[in-house]
């Protein structure tokens, strides 16, 4: 078995939005490091091929589950069944994210419904079902993925940054509620990673591959970090950022 | 899908050595009642039911993952005590600490006791163990009269030698695959004194500790030898053998002082002055590869220097060695310990042990305490006994160094099997299928696997070690 990085210590992961992107590339990694997994997206046929590129890597085959985050109700029993089939869960990693390209003339609720829905409330019921799992183990890790787009509004995508805002405050609750127990939740905030939500854009400061996100990800989850940038250069960017005043920052062109 | 078991009775579960550790549904039952309960709610649910006594198993042969965990220390009633035949019958949760301190009083010492006396007597007659006088008194089961075992089915059947004699001999030993025991019946061992009579007598290597063991076979109830796995080519194997003896009528000029269980006691500090509690985290610093070295040394050539001598001990001081320090194997660390124990034909033994160590020590792994101890073969269908040597060796487990450490039991696995060896489910963690069924050998796997269609047709019964050694049903 190919093992990349013999010091990740999860056994048994979950990753919810692995079909594409940063999620994708998630599975790989820990796959390749022997880590069970389980695949969930609602793209079942993608997780097929992400599952059979997984196990023609000599790692073995992710389970898979075409599920639709939108559905919350149906997370516990879900939650339940993976478990049964992994024999146990060290690892949970939100990663479903949506950002529909927008321009800024556009209003739309249904289409913020959606982000929102996909971003924070689909978190909300996975972790919601993680989390006392986790903390009558006292042990366990849960990774969210929001975003620096979390760390202000901006012109471009309110409702994305409005949903990732929201989920990073989310885990920090969430955090400070299980951290007692010993378990461990990692904000996750990246800046632009190659990624189908990148796709066409133009411009995008420090782009990074989504290979590159996840090996920072995964190094930090490992650490047991609380919040990390990907990569690390973001933070000192967004204190600056975060520091500009209101009034000064709508003129921006940021 | 099948139905959801009460969340509530989701908890974590670990292996003694804490190198492992599951979540599942727990159930403790006090009466045969309550555990067809549990066999039931896991039926309808779908799930299958492992069986757990004290937790003593140093690996995964109680743990049952995402199904039921169904815990019978509760079940901890002394049913009948006869003083003056020396025959118990004890409910499966009653510990080897309360079985000898019930007896000792009356002269009666249990016959057969592994290293601590914290495991049950239903996990300990399941996994047939052993104690320091295998050689001369078999394991458990040889003692074990009768057992009332609840069948998966919800049929109580009482096994001995007499009735049910197949499933007598698989019970015991068959790790809790075939049926729950509720009830052990064991005929205890006469004793005149609550003190051994032991001798300490240092070995310089391998071939010297075999030669202090066959020359005291006879005369010793009781032989263990500790070895320093850091000694290296003409040391290796060099240790310090204990052999003791009981005590004949007349020698011990007060018997009734000596068996009372006050006598029997473990100290509560150290050296005098440490309180046992906290002694784990002081030898943490100490075990790592530099530590143990460095202790092992030590202790061996204090052991050359205090020479052979005599000394008398009381049972529980020379029995429960592993007692003196509670939750000593939290001084592992986080990532706790494995134990691998193979058991070697003598005439192989003296090449064998030493290759082990050499395999180990290829992959980087040197284990921290090894056991020496002598051994017969008996009459249970899943015995892991052989004419011929064990030897015990805890490995310290790490997050980094995990991987290695396992790829070093399969290579010594094999080294086992190529000896005609054979191996222990209560310590095993890391062991595979093929040389599982090549130690234990196919005709005895399966007529075990005839015996498991039998009794317990749907596979109730499971647990992560019956999963990893016999494959998913």
């Amino acid at each position: 078995m190919a093992h990349l990085d013999p010091t990740l210590p999860w056994s048994r992961a979950i990753i919810v939005g692995a079909s594409t992107g940063i999620g994708a590339a998630l599975a790989r990694r820990l796959g390749q490091a022997g880590t069970r997994l389980a695949l969930v997206a609602r793209r079942g046929p993608l997780l097929e091929a992400l599952a059979d590129e997984i196990a023609a890597a000599d790692a073995p085959r992710p389970i898979v589950l075409a599920h639709d985050v939108t559905d919350g109700a149906s997370v516990p029993p879900l939650l339940e069944q993976l478990c049964r089939e992994l024999e146990g869960l060290d690892l949970f990693v939100y990663a479903a994210g949506i950002m529909p390209r927008i321009d800024e003339s556009t209003y739309d609720t249904a289409l913020d419904h959606g982000v929102v829905e996909v971003n924070l409330l689909g978190a909300m019921a996975w972790i919601n079902a993680v989390a006392p799992r986790f903390e009558r183990a006292g042990r366990g890790t849960i990774v969210g993925l929001s975003s620096v787009a979390g760390d202000r509004g901006r012109r471009g995508y309110p409702a994305y940054n409005a949903s990732k805002a929201a989920l990073s405050t989310y885990l920090e609750a969430i955090r400070n509620r299980v951290a007692r127990a010993g378990v461990t939740v990692v904000t996750v905030k990246p800046g632009p990673v190659e990624t189908p939500m990148t796709d066409g854009m133009t411009r995008l400061p420090f782009l990074i591959p989504a290979d590159e996100a996840a090996r920072i990800v995964l190094a930090a989850a490992a650490r047991g970090r609380h919040e990390v940038y990907v990569p690390w250069r973001w933070r000192p960017i967004m204190l600056a950022i975060r520091a500009i005043p209101s009034r000064l920052f709508r003129r921006l062109d940021l | 899908m099948a139905g959801a078991m009460p969340r509530e009775r989701l908890e974590r579960v670990t292996a003694w050595g804490g190198a492992d550790g599951v979540m599942a549904y727990v159930y403790r039952p006090t009466t045969g009642a309550g555990i067809v309960r549990a066999f039931e709610a896991a039926r309808a649910s779908g799930r299958s039911v492992g069986l757990r006594g004290a937790g003593q198993s140093y690996g995964d042969a109680a743990l049952n993952a995402e199904n039921v965990c169904l815990d019978l220390s509760r079940m901890d009633r002394i049913l009948d005590w006869d003083p003056d035949g020396g025959r118990i019958r004890v409910e499966p949760g009653v510990t080897i600490r309360r079985l000898w301190r019930h007896t000792i009083e009356d002269g009666w010492w249990p016959p057969v006791v592994p290293g601590t006396m914290a495991v049950s007597l239903g996990g300990g007659v399941a996994m047939n163990f052993h104690g320091k006088n295998n050689w001369k008194m078999g394991p458990i089961g040889d003692h074990v009269l009768a057992l009332d075992v609840l069948m998966p089915s919800g049929d109580l059947v009482r096994c001995s030698r007499d009735a049910e004699a197949e499933l007598f001999h698989a019970v015991i030993g068959g790790f809790g695959m075939l049926g729950c025991i509720v009830s052990v019946e064991l005929q205890m061992k006469r004793v005149h004194s609550g003190l051994l009579e032991v001798e300490a007598v240092p070995a310089t290597d391998l071939a010297d500790m075999v030669g202090i063991f066959e020359g005291r076979r006879d005369e010793a109830d009781y032989l263990v030898g500790w070895v320093d796995c850091f000694a290296r080519g003409d040391r290796a194997g060099r240790g310090l053998v204990h052999a003791a003896r009981h005590l004949a009528p007349g020698e011990d000029p007060a018997p009734a002082q000596t068996l009372r269980p006050v006598h029997q006691e473990l100290p509560d500090t150290l050296l005098g002055v440490v309180p046992k509690s906290i002694m784990w985290g002081l030898m943490r610093p100490f075990v790592n590869d530099p530590g143990v070295r460095l202790v092992n040394t030590a202790k061996y050539h204090q052991s050359r220097v205090a020479g052979r001598h005599r000394y008398r001990q009381s049972h529980v001081g020379f029995a429960f060695l592993l007692d003196y320090v509670p939750g000593w194997q939290r001084a592992y660390g986080p990532g706790g310990l494995i134990q691998f124990q193979s058991f070697i034909p003598a005439a192989r033994a003296g090449d064998t042990f030493p290759a082990l160590l050499e395999t180990a020590r290829a992959h980087g792994c040197t284990p921290y305490l090894g056991v020496f101890k002598r051994h017969r073969p008996d009459d249970f269908l899943m015995t892991h006994a052989v004419d011929g040597y064990s030897m015990a060796m805890d490995f310290k487990v790490t997050t980094r160094g995990r991987r290695r450490l396992w790829r070093a039991t399969e290579a010594m696995a094999q080294v086992v099997v190529d000896a005609a060896g054979r191996f222990y489910p209560a310590k095993d963690s890391t062991l595979a299928p093929e040389p599982y069924a090549a130690a234990l050998g196919p005709e005895r796997l399966a007529r075990f696997r005839t015996l498991k269609t039998r009794w317990d047709p749907e596979h109730l019964l499971q647990t992560n070690l019956s999963r990893r050694l016999l494959g998913v049903p």
